[in-house]
């Protein structure tokens, strides 16, 4: 067992894990946050993107040790006060989901992209989220709220 | 699916990793940003008993000038390859190529050494530090030696690195001013090409003064297309100049077969990816 203290939507947590423990397996068996999705298991999908350290990442592609001393933000830490967040709020609007399994890394990813570029056009957006894959909606309504979120005008 | 368990280990200077790598020695496998090894924990089909993470390792990231070089640490990731001025400016080449490897997630992880340490033929680095004739710097206890690109990449997924050595940096010469571009085939996003093409160009006016090129995915390791580089000095940058230069482009490869394309498929791929690619990085 090794001993971690990651600081987990805004709060410290300190774990003894098994060295192989997945980051995603941690978030959810250790710490409940179930928020966090496991899609394909293969690091395709990208249903399980987290933030560490401010930046993306597939949460099954890194193991709970190697988050140890970092920080970590999930779908679950986005809303303040209640509030959603704006990109949750866009995906709301734009009913930018049908099953909802892709959301939580969808909108991860998609506020990864505009901490990069805050006002995509319709191919970054796309390109931009090309590690997520969502097998209902044809992305159309995602990029919408993309483009929503990024406060520019919405294509038909 | 999770890993077989291991032990880990995460030393924080390349000192200590090589004590843990000489005493673990075949019972051990280094992580880098874990991106293609973790896949292959999880599907069990390597289990280490221990794995030594350079992760913590903050000498090995970051990219530096060194005179006609530029030396980019093997724990830089991606992303930071991809952003760097002076990769843009000096190996612009490798900026391309990073731009579409594999998804925004992976590139904050993956890392630059361990991708090319990972040495898949299909991997998108391997191409372009070959054409820009790279030397990667490996370290073990007796110091560091430097091999070419040229002699780097052995076999499928083998390099020159030994079982007591790691992989610290990269060292890729200078090529200031010249055109660069990465044509990469896919059938779907984020997918490993099927082939790609990484060309760079250092044009005057019109014509071609140099070229270099390497081909990703054509054979067991990366590979350059000399004959097409050769055959590409003192051209006009035109599409039919370069079209005649880039029918040999296939000369020499021994591609894959498989459900994406058959070996054929393959060769007349390289020749259609090769012609975009110089007319793209000539600027024409």
């Amino acid at each position: 067992m090794a001993r971690i203290e990651v600081t987990v939507d805004g709060a410290q947590v300190s774990d003894d894990v098994e060295p192989r423990m997945l980051l995603v397996q941690y978030l959810r068996e250790k710490l409940g946050k179930t928020g966090t999705v496991i899609g394909c298991d293969t690091s395709n999908c990208g249903a399980c993107t987290v933030h560490l350290d401010g930046r993306s990442v597939k949460s099954c592609n890194v193991l709970a040790v190697q988050a140890d001393g970092h920080e970590v933000t999930t779908i679950e830490g986005l809303a303040t006060d209640g509030e959603l967040h704006p990109m949750q709020a866009a995906f709301h609007e734009c009913h930018a989901l049908q099953c909802g399994f892709c959301t939580p890394g969808m909108i991860m990813q998609s506020i990864d992209l505009l901490n990069d570029n805050p006002k995509p056009d319709e191919k970054q957006i796309r390109e931009g989220i090309e590690g997520n894959l969502c097998r209902c909606t044809g992305y159309h309504n995602i990029v919408r709220a993309v483009q929503t979120a990024s406060g520019q005008e919405v294509g038909k | 699916m999770i890993p077989a368990q291991f032990d880990y280990l995460a030393p924080t200077t390349v000192e200590d990793a090589l004590v843990a790598l000489a005493e673990h020695g075949d019972d051990a496998k280094i992580i880098a940003g874990g991106q293609s090894l973790l896949p292959v924990l999880r599907m069990r089909l390597n289990a280490p008993e221990f794995v030594i993470d350079l992760g913590r390792i903050e000498s090995l990231r970051g990219v530096t000038e060194d005179g006609d070089a530029l030396v980019i640490g093997a724990m830089t990731t991606h992303s930071d390859v991809g952003t760097n001025p002076l990769v843009a400016e000096h190996a612009a080449l490798i900026t391309k190529a990073v731009e579409h490897l594999a998804d925004a997630q992976v590139r904050h992880r993956g890392t630059f050494g361990g991708a090319l340490a990972h040495a898949d033929p299909a991997g998108d680095l391997g191409a372009p530090v070959l054409a820009l004739d790279a030397e990667f710097v490996i370290t073990g206890s007796g110091g560091e030696r430097r091999v070419s690109a040229a002699d780097f990449f052995e076999d499928f997924m083998t390099t020159a690195i030994g079982d007591d050595e790691i992989l610290t940096s990269v060292r890729i010469p200078k090529h200031t001013g010249w055109g660069a571009h990465y044509e990469k085939f896919v059938r779907v996003a984020h997918q490993w090409p099927i082939v790609a093409v990484a060309a760079t160009v250092r044009a005057e006016g019109g014509t071609i003064a140099e070229a270099r090129i390497g081909l990703t995915n054509m054979g067991s390791t990366p590979l350059r297309a000399t004959t097409v580089e050769q055959a590409l000095v003192g051209q006009p940058a035109t599409d039919e100049a370069v079209r005649r230069a880039a029918e040999s482009a296939a000369e020499g490869t021994n591609p894959p077969s498989d459900l994406n394309g058959d070996a054929d498929y393959r060769r007349h791929l390289a020749t259609v990816l090769t012609r975009r690619a110089v007319l793209a990085a000539a600027g024409a």
